[in-house]
């Protein structure tokens, strides 16, 4: 029943966050301020994540693939295509969910609970779509830009480990990474992607924006954005995955 | 003018406001008053759609807010600046900018026009060299004078105050006052003002409601309180010392 609850009114309020503008100079300028905040603040972390699981996947499968039938370059395969096809959109975004979903949650849920979300009210301001688009909107707009620069980082990582443990050589694993490419999966990550930061945007910012009491729920109201998104990314992950490649 | 019949409202099965009536009049300064927790800021939420009501009507001047259309509700939001218990502010805004933001919201005035209307309004509130300062870097009293600041700058047609000097030195109490009063008489504005100051309502109180037990339990002017024969407002204008004191004297 609660689930029930919560599902319709998330509803509602992405329809009034959605709905009419006060002003477009004001949105336009609120969204590179948010991407400013969200998504250019998140290129160190998911650069750092990236590097690290390229170069970690690069050493593991050249480990696993010790068998004289599989070529040496499988190494390169297997990192290009766990990078695109899962870890650069999906685990990505579960990490976003807690930077990114928590920070979301916390700024609204404070604002609710000082009233500053009324204050914007009062004057007349749709809160719901003064705070939340411009964050959606941020979020989704920066995805590919995290997105493709995961993926780089992430190939680049397992060739400089790759190399430098010397389990691959240059040759090899840029065969690898080039052998029998398929740009739709790239698409596939991009739609995927937009659809988590959707997600992890617009999930915190409902439990952030109905926030009652004091800082003990903005607290309570951050962590459940976040695991709801985690939960919400995880499925939308299976269900993608089994509608656009299957 | 603004006319409240009959609203009644109760969160779970706690009854707050019962059977409240009032008429709020234009270009005087109304006031509430009555104990902590008698219900005077929900009162206030009510009036302007913050909480639902359970029964009764909100007539601005005329126009019943409950009936209205959610548009139409929001042009009577612009039409009303208001001051919050707790200030506020917009902590990722400065003082300036807090100003500032209804008026680049609303309006199409230039960046030095919306500065020049900001600066006015602050130095009428006493704020002077604090514009590029954080709500966090603010005195209590600082972030209610900047709060009145920003619900000025508009210029309102209905101004409501909860609590504008609470937190203020005498003296800028004073000023702050006598600003809503001034504001009040020169534009011809209908103000409500939520205070537990009996300085400010003897300043300021034109037209006095008193709040006890969710009902409104008695009304008159700054005149008529003092003489009133009504024991639980005797009860509250004379908790003081002084106040007692001076009762003598009438
Ligand atoms: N959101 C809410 N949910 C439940 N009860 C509430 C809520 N807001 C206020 N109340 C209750 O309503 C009563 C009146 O509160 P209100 O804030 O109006 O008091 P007040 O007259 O403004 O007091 P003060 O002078 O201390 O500000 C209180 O008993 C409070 O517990
Ligand atoms: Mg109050």
């Amino acid at each position: 029943m609660k689930l029930l609850f919560d599902f319709g009114r998330y509803f509602i309020l992405m329809r009034r966050s959605f709905g009419k503008a006060e002003k477009f100079s004001i949105y336009r300028s609120r969204i590179f301020e948010e991407i400013n905040n969200l998504g250019i603040g998140s290129l160190g972390i998911v650069g750092i994540i990236s590097v690290f699981i390229g170069a970690v996947i690069t050493i593991q499968s050249a480990f696993n693939f010790e068998n004289p039938l599989v070529p040496i370059y499988a190494v390169g395969v297997a990192v290009r295509d766990s990078m695109i096809l899962e870890f650069s959109p999906a685990i990505i975004s579960l990490i976003l969910a807690g930077k990114i979903g928590s920070s979301i949650a916390s700024e609204i849920g404070t604002m609710r609970i000082t009233e500053q979300i009324d204050a914007l009210e009062i004057m007349g301001i749709n809160s719901a779509s003064y705070l939340i688009r411009p964050k959606i909107i941020a979020c989704i707009l920066f995805s590919p830009v995290l997105l493709i620069f995961s993926m780089f980082l992430g190939i680049f990582g397992g060739y400089v480990f790759g190399i430098m443990s010397g389990v691959v050589t240059n040759y090899e694993y840029v065969i690898g990474i080039t052998y029998n490419f398929r740009p739709y999966n790239i698409i596939y990550s991009l739609l995927k992607a937009a659809v988590f930061a959707f997600i992890f945007a617009s999930v915190p910012a409902y439990h952030g924006y109905y926030t009652r009491g004091g800082s003990l729920e903005v607290g309570k109201a951050s962590t459940k954005g976040v695991v709801y998104s985690c939960i919400l990314i995880l499925a939308f992950d299976l269900i993608l995955t089994q509608l656009l490649l299957a | 003018m603004i006319d409240i019949k009959n609203i009644s409202k109760s969160f779970a099965d706690r009854l707050i406001l019962n059977n409240i009536s009032f008429n709020f009049e234009k270009g005087k300064t109304n006031v509430i008053i009555g104990e902590s927790g008698s219900g005077k800021t929900v009162l206030l939420r009510c009036m302007v759609g913050l909480n639902e009501i359970d029964t009764g009507d909100v007539l601005y001047d005329g126009r019943n807010f409950y009936d209205l259309k959610f548009k139409d509700k929001k042009e009577i939001r612009k039409e009303i600046g208001m001051l919050f218990q707790g200030g506020a502010l917009f902590d990722s805004k400065n003082v300036e900018e807090n100003v500032v933001f209804p008026l680049s919201m609303f309006t199409d005035l230039s960046e030095s026009e919306k500065r020049d209307r900001a600066n006015f309004c602050l130095q009428r509130v006493n704020l002077f060299n604090s514009n590029k300062l954080y709500p966090s870097e603010l005195s209590g009293g600082m972030k209610k004078r900047v709060a009145i600041a920003r619900a000025i700058a508009m210029q309102p047609k209905y101004l409501f105050c909860d609590e504008p000097n609470s937190g203020l030195d005498p003296k800028t109490s004073i000023v702050i006052d006598n600003l809503i009063n001034e504001i009040t008489e020169e534009y011809d504005i209908t103000t409500i003002v939520i205070t537990h100051d009996m300085n400010s309502v003897i300043e300021i109180g034109d037209n006095i409601m008193f709040i006890n037990k969710g009902e409104n339990w008695w009304q008159g002017s700054k005149e008529e309180i003092l003489k009133t024969e009504n024991k639980e407002v005797q009860d509250f204008v004379y908790a003081t010392k002084f106040m007692k004191n001076l009762r003598t004297k009438f």
